[in-house]
């Protein structure tokens, strides 16, 4: 392997209900962001995507940062297969010699990456929440990939410095992607792919609804979170939530009491969110929590305790009883909203 | 039938601290258990030997101390317990670890696989479909309940992020199961007992057929350049209010910031 023939950051392109998934389109943003910052190398951010789509779809892959776009299409493909996309995918490693494959750490993402990392028997770093190229060697393509480890409690930098690509798998929520640009220019190679030799023994005979619907809250512009701290008063909480126009959070400390669903839950095995604003109320601040929170454009905390370190990640804190104040806010927006004009 | 099923001894990462002064992990009292998902996988391979008189093969890669662990699924009502432990084979990442995992695999029966989808020290989900790659086999990850099973195919739950499918594999195939897919049963009195009778496998470097260069720390792609723990440092305004100022000034900053509309 000559690693000087690798070039270009790769993009896997999720899509989900019809769309570019944002999980995907975080990832162009972040490797716009490597690419610009080491121009040295001439990279370009490439998006691949594999199936059979609308070409608005791909249009999207560009106005979001990719410079091309590799579109590997049949009519065949109406659904992911592991076997199809790693057979498919690792075509275009063999003939486009990507250094760097970025991959939502998604669940389609986490069950396409290792199984197309083993067979190019390459590196594979999971769920990684930063990246960078060598600090320490200007010119260098090398990537830092840094994740948490051991539940959050420990960071690593992963490198792979023997085998190309490098592949990671990136953690939904916590890159942040650029704003759509329809004027953006960038070249479109669609291959007409066969999949007739490839054997796939897997078939999906059905999808199922989960019983209750999913709420999302990593879409939210606010956020009210409660921890341990709020007990079996969530009640108190959600209505206030519902006041602002506000979606809910927990910790897993008030997931695992049970104080409510774990579709709530924020943190490092929870959901990432960045919000504009996120309000923390008798959430201690464990670093598992903040790992999926802190990046909130405004962080508000109330918490009992002054030495809470919540109050360490929040741009304004309140030491009080967060059941005594949520109350009051619910109360000071209902009057503000009544207000006679 | 005969069920493989692959388990890994780990620290218990909700008892872990950090020591403040050094930045690194304290390791020593941390209670090790069997990794959460692992122990799901466990109880599916056992209802399906309840059911239908499988063979369950418990297989884990890891220091010798990794017997205590296989010792406990001898008493949950495994059949035969392997133990690959080498010098050789320490410090592998997902890939080397994958390597290893498969050249023991291939001199064996197997119609089934079953791996936990993550193990929660490294948090990867990777060595389960590795595995399978590396035996060239079909696989079905974040698996929620096995459904129905026949000599030729499987069929699966499989959770998504917002709905479940229903899948069909063929076999031999791996599959990585979720820590809720089922709740692990106890060990009984007499399995304790039975398993010391037990002989647990050990399989080391030389036993296996396995290029030097693609285990263990050398052989891993991956390294690990460094590891902090984060620190978190104070730079916010913490106000001692009575409760109505509290709550006014929240209103006020989220009016501010132009999050209360008429
Ligand atoms: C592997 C692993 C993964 C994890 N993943 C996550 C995760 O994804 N998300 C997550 O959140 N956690 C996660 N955790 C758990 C995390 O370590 C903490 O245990 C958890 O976040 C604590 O929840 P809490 O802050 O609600 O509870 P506590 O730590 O018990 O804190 C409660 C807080 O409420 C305050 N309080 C009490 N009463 C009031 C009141 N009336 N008004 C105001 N304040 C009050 C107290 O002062 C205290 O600070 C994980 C842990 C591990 C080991
Ligand atoms: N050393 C090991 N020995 C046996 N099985 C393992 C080992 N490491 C990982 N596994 C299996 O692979 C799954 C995923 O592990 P990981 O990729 O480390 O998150 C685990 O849940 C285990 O079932």
């Amino acid at each position: 392997m000559n690693i000087a023939d690798y070039k270009d950051i790769y993009v896997f392109c999720e899509v989900k209900d019809g769309k570019i998934h944002d999980s995907s389109l975080e990832l162009l943003g972040e490797a716009s962001r490597l690419v610009n910052n080491r121009p040295s190398l001439g990279y370009k951010v490439v998006g691949l995507i594999i199936g059979n789509y609308d070409e608005h779809l791909i249009d999207d892959i560009g106005y979001f940062g990719a410079d091309k776009v590799i579109y590997l299409k049949n009519e065949g493909i109406n659904h992911y297969s592991t076997e199809i996309f790693t057979s498919l995918f690792m075509d275009v490693i063999n003939n486009d010699k990507p250094d760097i494959i970025l991959v939502p750490a998604t669940v389609l993402g986490r069950d396409l990456a290792p199984r197309v990392a083993a067979r190019c028997d390459t590196g594979l770093t999971a769920d990684a929440t930063k990246l960078d190229f060598d600090p320490e060697n200007l010119e260098s393509p090398l990537l830092y990939v840094t994740r948490p480890a051991f539940g959050g409690n420990l960071f690593g930098t992963i490198i792979n410095e023997t085998k190309r690509p490098q592949m990671t798998t990136i953690r939904p929520g916590v890159m942040e992607k650029l704003k759509k640009h329809t004027g953006r220019q960038f070249i479109k190679d669609i291959r007409n792919v066969d999949i007739s030799t490839i054997k796939d023994s897997v078939k999906v005979l059905e999808v199922l609804q989960k019983d209750h619907m999913a709420v999302d809250i990593t879409k939210a512009d606010i956020i009210v979170s409660g921890g341990r701290g709020i007990g079996d008063n969530f009640h108190i909480l959600e209505e206030c939530a519902k006041m602002m126009g506000a979606e809910v959070g927990a910790s897993r400390g008030a997931v695992d009491k049970g104080y409510i669903k774990k579709d709530h839950q924020v943190g490092q095995t929870g959901k990432t969110v960045r919000p504009k604003v996120y309000i923390a109320c008798g959430i201690s601040g464990a670093v598992q929590h903040l790992a999926g929170m802190e990046k909130s454009d405004y962080i508000i905390a109330i918490n009992k305790d002054p030495e809470a370190a919540i109050f360490g990640v929040a741009n304004i804190g309140f030491v009080g009883d967060a059941l005594e104040i949520l109350p009051l806010i619910t109360e000071e927006i209902k009057r503000y909203r009544e207000r006679p004009f | 039938m005969n069920i493989l099923v692959l388990l890994k001894q780990v620290p218990d990462t909700t008892e872990m601290q950090i020591d403040k002064e050094t930045g690194t992990l304290i390791r020593a009292g941390v209670p090790t258990i069997t990794n959460p998902d692992d122990l799901a996988g466990m109880e599916m391979a056992l209802r399906l030997k309840d059911s239908y008189g499988a063979n369950v093969t418990c297989i884990t890669m890891g220091p010798p101390q990794a017997r205590n662990m296989l010792r406990e699924l001898y008493s949950m009502g495994a059949d035969n317990c392997v133990l690959l432990s080498d010098m050789k084979f320490s410090g592998a990442d997902t890939w080397a670890t994958s390597n290893t995992l498969a050249a023991y695999i291939k001199t064996v029966d197997y119609d089934l696989i079953i791996a936990g989808r993550q193990a929660i020290d490294g948090d990867t989900a990777q060595v389960g479909p590795q595995t399978a790659e590396k035996l060239n086999l079909p696989q079905v990850t974040y698996v929620d309940d096995i459904i129905d099973i026949s000599k030729e195919r499987i069929i699966v739950k499989k959770a998504l992020e917002n709905n479940y499918e229903i899948i069909e594999s063929s076999l031999p195939c791996v599959i990585t199961t979720l820590s809720t897919a089922a709740k692990p049963r106890y060990m009984t009195v007499k399995g304790i007992s039975d398993a010391f009778t037990k002989e647990i496998k050990q399989v080391s470097f030389d036993d296996l057929e396995i290029d030097p260069t693609i285990i263990g720390l050398k052989g891993s792609p991956t390294k690990v350049k460094k590891t902090f723990t984060k620190e978190v440092h104070k730079n916010s305004d913490v106000l001692h209010l009575d409760g109505k100022t509290s709550a006014r000034k929240i209103v006020e900053t989220l009016l501010d910031l132009n999050f209360i509309g008429k």
